[in-house]
């Protein structure tokens, strides 16, 4: 990074790490023409232009992998991994040619590390279910985080409840961060894994992933990263962070719904147990005995979202284009002013003032409760995210029955900021 | 009044309001002014959780009519759960079993009894229902 902004004051108006933001990164980016490249920001809602706020819920999708999608069943449309005829050939190819696209996109060491889920839910069932099936026994410890969401609990809760085994969970402050030393006490002989959020979808917190998988390693304790809300704000190195697992979902990062990446390590995911049986899973199979296939067929059974499959690379190749370092800055930049523009809203509580945060504002309005705030905002052309989260688990710790997050990606801008500042100052007034 | 009277009075009152600013105003208004149940029964006994917002009902059937108290911690929530409980209480349970609740639509809020918006009004409609055809089942 070159020229800096300059120094943070740390205070709830500016939590932002504004070391992330870089001044020539920012002229470049091109605002205008990236908009463009969303349809669906053209439209109206309730006769309002559209403001989209909810991209931590699914982000929206850029014309070329719309196109991509229309080109998918156009031209291509055929299973993968079973025909020898043409069509089945190349949508084969291409399947394939997302898997090395993810490769090089996180930068794993293999391409056939990269698992195709349905998505970061779907991976960590099979990560709990393959995981527990190796490793875990009666007495056993997962560990996770105060802040995880509920897929990243409830799953580990099934195994831990199958097992005998025990969930722990690392404790957070006030302000949404992750309490490292009680993190270091809690990981002990017992640890199987680590399972942790790279980024809090409720909160926005930035977890300090690489220092928490020192330490695990440390103790030869793998960890898995639920990089959901990580993979579209922050450049991903697994062999940098030295992370055992990582999954995010594709419709997180501007690709269609319904695929998912679970990353691993050769070795573990050699040493894990096949997830479900079926088709593409197989080396051979008699009523006797099945042989299985190897990575990463071991673990994809049935056909996938082959659609979805192939156009995650269009979205990865989209966003790589534009690039992640220069996404990242922007969204920092627009962090940094929609959380000093909110703060002038009139009883305005933020929930998660961690240090490092990622583009993610969780809020309340004295007074008044997210649904009623969220119902406004929709009559006025404005999408964000009310309730819970699907973290129940930071809301009870904060006391609070749910929040209004607003969730920023790569084409949000100050206007828009603005448009939400005022919505929400026009709903309190309505309400109060 | 019917059910059906009651729903006609509510679809004209609110074809006054010009926009959805007035007519939410109103809504927001019934949700304020009515402190519809008592704290000591906003217990779990009569809660229905939405994904979102809670709603509390309460039911008592005394001289062949079923009545509804009910209340809710959103304010638009609670405003149409007013409106809920204004058509529907004070029948006999047959009549509420069987009635059709067309006004919500025709009053332009249908949105708010969409599954999605996880907000339990739509699952205190079914509660009443339930209540009123338990009871007819029994009279």
């Amino acid at each position: 990074m070159e020229k800096l902004i300059g120094e943070a004051p740390r205070n709830i108006e500016n939590t932002i790490n504004f070391a992330y933001i870089n001044e020539k990164i920012l002229k470049n980016y091109d605002i205008h023409k990236i908009r463009a490249d969303f349809p669906i920001l053209k439209r109206e809602v309730n006769g309002k232009p559209l403001v989209y706020f909810d991209n931590g819920a699914t982000t929206q999708k850029p014309q070329v992998v719309i196109d991509a999608i229309t080109n998918y069943y156009t031209n291509m449309n055929s299973n993968v991994h079973r025909g020898v005829h043409y069509l089945s050939q190349i949508s084969t190819d291409a399947f394939e040619v997302t898997r090395r696209k993810v490769q090089a996109f996180i930068n794993a060491k293999h391409d056939y590390e990269i698992i195709i889920t349905k998505g970061t839910t779907d991976g960590l069932n099979l990560l709990a279910h393959c995981f527990g099936k190796a490793f875990v026994t009666a007495g056993d410890e997962i560990l996770i985080s105060a802040m995880e969401h509920h897929s990243n609990i409830v799953p580990w809760q099934m195994l831990c409840e199958e097992k005998g085994a025990f969930l722990k969970v690392i404790p957070m402050n006030e302000q949404g961060e992750l309490d490292m030393d009680a993190y270091k006490q809690l990981l002990s002989a017992k640890t199987k894994l680590v399972s942790v959020t790279y980024v809090s979808n409720s909160l926005g917190t930035i977890n300090p992933i690489a220092e928490m998988i020192r330490l695990a390693h440390e103790r030869q304790i793998p960890v898995a990263v639920d990089a959901a809300q990580a993979i579209q704000h922050i450049p991903i190195d697994v062999q940098e962070l030295d992370a055992d697992f990582l999954l995010f979902s594709g419709h997180k990062v501007y690709a269609p719904t319904g695929v998912g990446v679970l990353y691993g390590k050769e070795a573990l995911l050699n040493a894990m147990p096949p997830y479900q049986g079926g088709g593409d899973m197989i080396k051979e199979v008699t009523f006797e005995k099945t042989t299985y296939n190897e990575l990463p067929f071991k673990f994809e059974a049935g056909t996938p979202n082959i659609e979805a499959g192939i156009c995650l690379a269009d979205a990865l190749d989209y966003i790589s284009e534009i690039g992640l370092e220069e996404i990242a800055a922007y969204e920092h930049e627009l962090l940094a002013y929609a959380t000093a523009a909110l703060s002038k809203v009139p009883g305005i509580r933020f929930i998660g003032t961690a240090k490092e945060k990622s583009s993610v504002i969780s809020f309340l309005i004295t007074g008044t409760h997210p649904y009623d705030i969220g119902v406004i905002l929709d009559k006025l052309g404005i999408a964000v995210r009310t309730g819970h989260h699907c973290a129940q688990p930071v809301m009870d710790q904060f006391g609070i029955p749910g929040t209004i997050r607003m969730s920023l990606a790569m084409y949000n801008t100050k206007e828009e900021v603005d448009s939400l500042v005022a919505g929400l100052i026009r709903a309190a007034n309505m309400l109060l | 009044m019917s059910i059906n009277e009651l729903q006609d009075e509510l679809i004209e009152d609110f074809a006054f309001f010009e926009d959805w600013m007035q007519k939410y105003e109103y809504i927001i208004q019934l949700g304020k002014e009515l402190p519809l149940i008592e704290e000591h029964y906003k217990t779990d006994d009569y809660i229905i959780k939405g994904c979102q917002s809670k709603v509390w009902l309460q039911p008592a059937f005394e001289a062949g009519v079923l009545n509804f108290k009910a209340d809710s911690d959103a304010i638009i929530t609670k405003g149409l759960v007013s409106l809920m409980v204004r058509v529907l209480s004070g029948h006999s349970p047959k009549e509420i079993a069987e009635s059709d609740l067309y006004f919500i639509d025709k009053i332009g809020l249908k949105e708010h009894l969409s599954p999605t918006r996880a907000n339990g009004l739509l699952s205190m409609v079914k509660q009443m229902k339930l209540y009123a055809m338990a009871l007819h089942a029994r009279v």
